[in-house]
């Protein structure tokens, strides 16, 4: 967005000016209609100031802004920004606030003290306090936290591994990447927390290639962390080891479906494996392996620090915590909004996204990714809860959210599922390989009005064989973007008032 | 410029001997490959394949299952622009759509002159400043039909 610009401006202008400034690139707050935002760090506190082009640093510098100066670019104390002071970061608590790559500010800011505490513990009580929080994994699934890493501590082998999905591939989401970008120490925290509780002395963050600077600021991180001694063959002075090494991905969206990752990892296309037996038991180079998500791994400081107890106060039902929701697409402010569960899409499209960018009226919004369903303007008092939106026809996934405004054509978002469907197959099941592009080609007809009804027809029977026979949630769940598309807005299929 | 035929054989030689013994090796090496030729070429195929005792066919199957691994050399400058649901919410059909008609090529070609090569690519996680293009290597959000056709002209106009 041209922050690298506005930074060199900045040191230009000072220089210019004999002014003696410090400029820090401590990454996004997740405000993204803000930025580039420039944040100045005065004795009450941080002030914002955005979006700030480099044309416009000449004037800030003019209207004093190193002291708060008046701007019409001026937001005030970044904190009180409602947007921002209405979140519940405990996950997110750092990113955008301090320097991503410096070890000594991620200390200042409360980093490793779950780590410290990991060490006074024996394997299985961190265990306990990761099942206490009602931590569930944040990629998608859902899966209990605290099962997995029992499951593999409790599975005898000579080695074990510790490996985090960094395969965001879902459009609409970047939590991911803004935890790897924002605040790389907390997730290699997390994993050797994972890794000292399980017994596994070796970590690797599969990353996709879509993320260069995330990979600049993780290996940083991670040389940092070896140099100190949070990583290594001797952690802390515990005499245990824990190494940590990413490994980045080719462009396959379905390597962020965990057994194909590992497939990936030991060099191989990544296809999809049989379970069981689960990574947990049987995983990477067929070593029990304990396979999370980056959030997921991300909150374990936080929850060790500070008790499971703590973080299962936060959320409803059976969806404990809180999630970084991405509100992405046809938005007026976009952005990372982390709240407990519980909370509504209507308030999170509405009142942080402030509604369309484009002005005109929201007619669909996506949840979950490309595999999420498609929730008109009535359905949007879902709250924001694994189980919640599972009864209405949903996922709630990796937290994604995508805005349409009236001009989307939903025949068209359903050809498309279907088409990313045949894409990215890894080719094992049948319905995902064929059925994908027989889809493609029936919406088709539909859209052309050739055969119509006999054409959804079929198209509903296809989504019924892929939801029923593939292996994984790419052929699996293709389908909840497609049929939801049919039910929500038949008028976009020509469909309306026929006889299916 | 490269041609099909045009490969320097020593880079992944070295490639292949510093990582064979990796844990999974065959990935990052075709990784490295990538990273440093812009392609994988079909001769380093029994080459790598060599290196780590495999057979050419699993590596053929490792190298052409994965999207980034190109089979012929790409043009000057790269460009990815995303086609995925959040961009398209914010008018990345229109975008892809000019930027074929700008460029004269469509998804997965180069253009003539073998400046720029035109790839499709599904999701950026940068969603929240859609539509997203890349650029030779480099990520651009909230990208305009008129910010394109500047930085092309710029692009064109660069010294080789």
């Amino acid at each position: 967005m041209g922050a690298e610009a506005v930074a060199g401006e900045v040191a230009d202008q000072a220089k210019r000016r004999r002014m003696d400034v410090e400029i820090v690139r401590n990454g996004s707050r997740g405000l993204y209609w803000l930025e580039p935002m420039v944040e100045v760090a005065t004795e009450s506190g941080r002030l914002a100031y955005g979006p700030v082009a480099a044309s416009d640093v000449a004037s800030l510098f003019e209207a004093g802004f190193l002291g708060g100066g008046k701007h019409r670019l001026a937001l005030g104390a970044t904190g009180e920004i409602p947007y921002l002071k209405l979140q519940e970061r405990l996950t997110f608590a750092r990113v955008g606030i301090i320097d991503p790559v410096s070890l000594d500010d991620y200390l200042a800011h409360g980093g490793y003290r779950g780590l410290e505490r990991a060490l006074g513990l024996a394997g299985m009580q961190v265990v306990d306090e990761v099942t206490a929080s009602g931590l569930r994994g944040r990629g998608g699934a859902g899966f209990p936290a605290g099962i997995k890493w029992k499951t593999t501590l409790q599975t005898a082998a000579k080695q074990k591994y510790v490996v985090c999905n960094a395969d965001e591939g879902d459009s609409g989401t970047f939590a991911d990447r803004m935890i790897m970008e924002g605040d790389p120490f907390v997730l290699l925290e997390g994993m050797t927390i994972a890794g000292l509780a399980v017994g596994a002395t070796q970590g690797y963050i599969y990353l996709r290639s879509e993320y260069p600077h995330a990979l600049g600021t993780l290996n940083a991180a991670i040389a940092t962390a070896v140099t100190r001694g949070y990583l290594g063959e001797n952690v802390r002075g515990s005499g245990k080891a824990f190494r940590i090494e990413v490994r980045v991905g080719a462009g396959a969206y379905i390597c962020g479906e965990e057994t194909a990752m590992l497939e990936s990892l030991e060099g191989r296309r990544g296809m999809v494996r049989y379970k069981p037996p689960v990574p947990a038991v049987e995983g990477l180079f067929s070593a029990p392996t304990v396979v999370n998500n980056v959030i997921t791994l991300a909150t374990i400081p936080v929850i060790i620090e500070k008790g499971g107890n703590f973080y299962k106060e936060f959320g409803m039902g059976r969806s404990r915590g809180t999630s970084p929701f991405q509100l992405a697409g046809n938005l007026k402010h976009p952005g990372l909004v982390e709240k407990a569960f519980g909370v509504t899409l209507r308030e999170l499209v509405y009142e942080y996204g402030g509604g369309t960018a484009s002005g005109r009226p929201v007619r669909a919004v996506q949840v979950g990714g490309p595999l999420g369903s498609y929730f008109p303007d009535s359905m949007l008092d879902v709250a924001m809860d694994y189980e919640a939106v599972a009864a209405q026809g949903g996922i709630l996934g990796h937290g994604g959210i995508v805005v349409f405004d009236d001009t989307v054509d939903l025949a068209r978002m359903a050809r498309y599922a279907m088409e990313f469907c045949a894409i990215e197959s890894c080719g094992k099941c049948t319905p995902c390989r064929i059925g994908s592009t027989r889809g493609m080609e029936l919406i088709d007809h539909i859209i052309g009005n050739r055969d119509r009804a006999a054409s959804a027809a079929l198209l509903r029977d296809l989504c019924d064989t892929m939801t029923n026979a593939s292996l994984c949630a790419l052929g699996g769940l293709t389908p909840l973007p497609v049929m939801s598309a049919l039910k929500h807005f038949p008028q976009d299929f020509g469909l309306v008032g026929e006889r299916t | 410029m490269a041609s099909d035929h045009d490969w320097d054989r020593e880079t992944v030689e070295r490639i292949a001997t510093s990582l064979k013994d990796t844990p999974g090796a065959l990935m990052p090496i075709l990784r490295q490959v990538q990273d440093e030729l812009g392609w994988i070429p079909p001769g380093s195929i029994p080459l790598i394949a060599g290196v780590l005792n495999l057979s050419r066919a699993e590596v053929h199957g490792v190298a052409s299952f994965y999207h980034d691994f190109r089979h012929h050399p790409p043009g000057r400058f790269v460009i990815q622009v995303c086609r995925a649901e959040s961009c398209q919410a914010m008018g990345g059909g229109a975008l892809a759509e000019h930027i074929r008609q700008r460029l004269g090529v469509d998804f997965g070609e180069t253009t003539r002159d073998r400046n720029f090569t035109l790839e499709p690519v599904y999701c950026l996680g940068n969603c929240a400043c859609s539509p997203a293009i890349v650029v030779a290597g480099e990520l651009m959000g909230r990208v305009t039909a008129g910010r394109f056709d500047r930085l092309i002209a710029n692009l064109d106009g660069s010294r080789r």
